[in-house]
């Protein structure tokens, strides 16, 4: 099964493995949303939507359906 | 005399840009527009050692040169077009120590343009802190350029950053990556087929609708020896060209920047957990708006009665030292009353701004926006929309402008149409008014009547707001592609600097602003009350003499009944009485229907408007509210204010569309008069029933 960024829990750090770039903005690849780079969850808002992530030392918040569209794998349990 | 030195200060949201762009110039910035656009356009002279003098444009916050709103679009077509009278000697690129990385996605970007670059990394007193050391050297050489190592929070750089910029013609103008590299066939083609342009450039062209200079899109799709690519393969280049970029600036900092994560301390995660938080995060967020209201209300009630004071003691003064006449009469009971209505109203503005001021810098805002996207997404807005709904509170017209960074079309249009429900500083005035005239004094939980009825004021306009973006979201058919994407941003103390500098400028423009329409709008009002056609104007004398002469008044008295007749007979009474029948259903007299007339200029209008009207009326030497509060209604024979009309006149400003720059701005950004005349009509009429219905049920 694919794992995604929506997929990903509190606490759990992942490596961004693919991410769409039909679906995806460009403005968000800028920020560090890129094949390779580091993936954690800080917090999310009531109904897990939108995330707030720290990717590569970027931190930002992207709604679920976004993150749909990036495929991820978990580094730590 | 040497030419001056163009710097461009270039950089990302949050990077402290504007401290930097502060420090350097200090007081000597104006800010205006950029040509036919509203984007904001900030510049600024800086002494250099020397005596060199350098021209600072502090450009609109960016993450790349590839330009997704209006603002960013401002960055590039400055930087493609070497004509351009602002084009940078020189550009200054301003990072963040802590995001250094994707900060330098934009350098990297600024560098293949070819234009002399100087990197600032600011926020440096935060290094040991987060424990975070740079190899300067090494990353001037790999970086190709100088670095200046700031800190404009201590002060300190700032010097070294200027000699810098004198010496900019020492600085490399290499690229410190070769980019064409992710498809090197495709590069070459546009390389032969346009030899004399700069490849990133014409890149640039290619991939978004930026025109410059001399070449544009449509040249390039008309040379035949060269083909561009269709819209997915371009995206799919775009993305392997910033992989590109990555790979060289995380391979830079891998030797230029270690990073000892035992003594780095974070205080975000600590406060988002709470700030953040599902129930603590909202409780906190209307504790602060509460916070706000009774602010603005107790605090600023000191300067505003010393303000309302020396009004009337001007208006006095003046007509003792000046010479009878029609001159002194404009100038103590037109000007003057006019004029003071919006000046007392400053303190409450400047409280507004700054704390707006204060949310924004220290990067609460950002969470804001986090915490109310899901809630916003119901009702067709984004997360995003609550920073124009919430700097609606200062005026609509910035509002509907911090609008461009909604990534969806409908979504920001929506916001655009719902955003002048939001109580803006203009109805503050009319409000504080008319509260002080009708809503008793006295407490409830501590907390004052009259602050709690302006708290509810302001919540009915975001009601109003949010029911109708529901509304709109149902009724408008649109399919656009929903991005979302914001920046979180260190939580920072706001600098004392920066936030002075923005109340200062937002009030001084909202005083001039208004105060020129009113200034204007004064002496034709002064001129229409104390002119009138006919005998019962020019012979009002003798009219209430003889209609008076059984009741003995006292002269006082019947001078008094004298000014009345006068007023009612003016060309301004006449037209009053000529709309009357359309306002009475509401509890209004001519008086008020001249006010919300005139209130179609600018809403602080209306203030104004009475104050003129109640000073041509009465010589008395007495504050405005005093004087209209002792007004009473013809048709009535009570009070004219009474709980009822007031409430009445309250709800019709909370809900009507008075506004005319607020309607060229949104034609301005929608282009077309549509919505904008969707807005006035729908709005007014809307406000029309909701006050008629208050005060038939409230009489």
């Amino acid at each position: 099964m694919k794992f995604t960024l929506a997929d990903i829990k509190r606490g759990q750090q992942g490596i961004i493995t693919d991410v769409s770039s039909i679906h995806v903005p460009l403005k968000l690849l800028e920020m560090g949303c890129l094949p390779g780079n580091s993936v954690e969850l800080v917090q999310v808002a009531p109904f897990a939507d939108p995330m707030y992530l720290n990717i590569n030392g970027t931190h930002l918040a992207i709604r679920k359906e976004t993150a749909i569209h990036i495929l991820i794998e978990i580094s730590n349990a | 005399m040497p030419k001056q030195i163009n710097v461009a200060l270039i950089g990302n949201p949050n990077t402290g840009k504007t401290s930097v762009f502060n420090a350097l110039t200090g007081l000597n910035q104006k800010v205006g527009n950029y040509p036919g656009i509203t984007v904001e356009k900030k510049e600024g002279i800086c002494k250099l050692p020397r005596g060199v003098k350098a021209h600072i444009i502090d450009l609109p916050g960016t993450y790349s040169l590839n330009a997704s709103s209006l603002d960013e679009n401002v960055v590039i077509e400055l930087l493609l077009n070497k004509n351009d009278k602002d084009f940078p000697d020189v550009a200054v690129v301003v990072s963040d120590v802590e995001n250094l990385k994707r900060n330098l996605l934009l350098y990297t970007q600024i560098k293949d343009l070819e234009i002399p670059t100087i990197l600032v990394i600011n926020m440096s007193d935060r290094m040991a802190y987060k424990g975070i050391q740079l190899d300067i050297p090494y990353l001037e050489q790999e970086l190709q350029t100088k670095i200046a190592l700031i800190s404009t929070r201590k002060n300190k750089g700032i010097d070294q950053l200027k000699e810098l910029i004198t010496n900019y013609k020492e600085l490399s103008s290499t690229p410190c990556l070769s980019a064409s590299e992710i498809d090197t066939e495709y590069f070459d083609k546009l390389r032969k087929a346009f030899p004399n342009q700069l490849l990133y450039k014409l890149w640039l062209v290619i991939t978004q609708d930026v025109n410059f200079g001399k070449v544009d899109r449509n040249e390039i799709d008309a040379i035949n020896s060269f083909k561009t690519k269709g819209k997915a393969d371009l995206k799919r280049l775009q993305q392997k060209e910033t992989i590109k970029r990555y790979q060289f600036i995380n391979n830079t900092l891998k030797q230029g920047q270690t990073i000892d994560l035992k003594t780095a301390k974070d205080l975000r995660i600590k406060l988002d957990r709470v700030l953040t938080h599902k129930v603590w995060g909202y409780l906190i967020f209307f504790v602060i708006l509460l916070t706000i209201f009774q602010a603005i209300y107790e605090w600023a009630q000191v300067p505003m009665e010393l303000i309302d004071g020396a009004f009337a003691w001007l208006s006095e003064w003046t007509q003792s030292i000046l010479p009878e006449g029609v001159f002194t009469n404009l100038i103590t009971e037109g000007i003057i009353p006019g004029l003071g209505g919006i000046v007392i109203f400053i303190p409450q503005i400047a409280f507004l701004f700054l704390f707006i001021a204060i949310l924004e810098e220290s990067g609460y805002m950002s969470r804001v926006v986090f915490l109310m996207d899901r809630i916003m997404r119901r009702f067709g807005l984004s997360g995003k929309s609550v920073v124009p709904l919430i700097s609606g509170t200062a005026c609509a017209i910035p509002a509907i402008m911090a609008t461009r960074n909604i990534e969806s079309w409908k979504e920001r249009l929506i916001t655009i149409l719902v955003t002048p429900f939001t109580t803006c500083s203009a109805r503050l005035p009319v409000y504080l008014i008319i509260i002080e005239l009708v809503i008793p004094e006295g407490r409830f939980l501590g907390l004052g009547y009259q602050p709690l009825t302006l708290m509810l004021l302001y919540l009915i306009g975001f009601g109003t707001a949010i029911v109708s973006a529901w509304i709109l979201n149902k009724i408008l058919k649109m399919k656009s592609k929903t991005f979302f994407v914001v920046e979180m941003p260190n939580y920072k103390l706001p600098l004392f600097k920066n936030v002075a500098l923005t109340v200062l400028e937002k009030t001084k423009s909202f005083v001039f602003g208004a105060g020129k329409i009113i200034l204007a709008i004064s002496i034709v009002l002064w001129f229409l009350a104390s002119y009138g056609p006919g005998d019962s104007f020019n012979n009002a004398e003798e009219i209430v003499t003889v209609e008076y002469a059984s009741e003995n008044l006292s002269s006082e008295e019947l001078q008094q009944k004298i000014s009345s007749h006068k007023l009612e007979h003016s060309f301004i009474g006449i037209a009053g009485q000529a709309i009357e029948p359309a306002i009475r259903p509401l509890g209004y007299d001519w008086k008020i229907g001249i006010a919300i007339v005139s209130s179609f200029a600018a809403r602080e209008v209306f203030v104004g408007t009475l104050a003129t009207i109640y000073s041509v009326e009465n010589d008395d030497v007495d504050t405005i509210t005093n004087r209209m509060a002792k007004d009473t209604n013809r048709t009535t024979d009570g009070k004219l204010f009474t709980l009822a009309s007031g409430i009445s006149l309250l709800l019709f400003y909370a809900f009507a569309m008075q506004c005319m720059s607020t309607l060229a701005i949104v034609k301005r950004e929608t282009n077309t008069w549509k919505w904008p005349m969707l807005q006035l009509v729908i709005m007014t009429a809307f406000a029309y029933v909701v006050a008629l219905i208050a005060y038939q049920f409230l009489k």
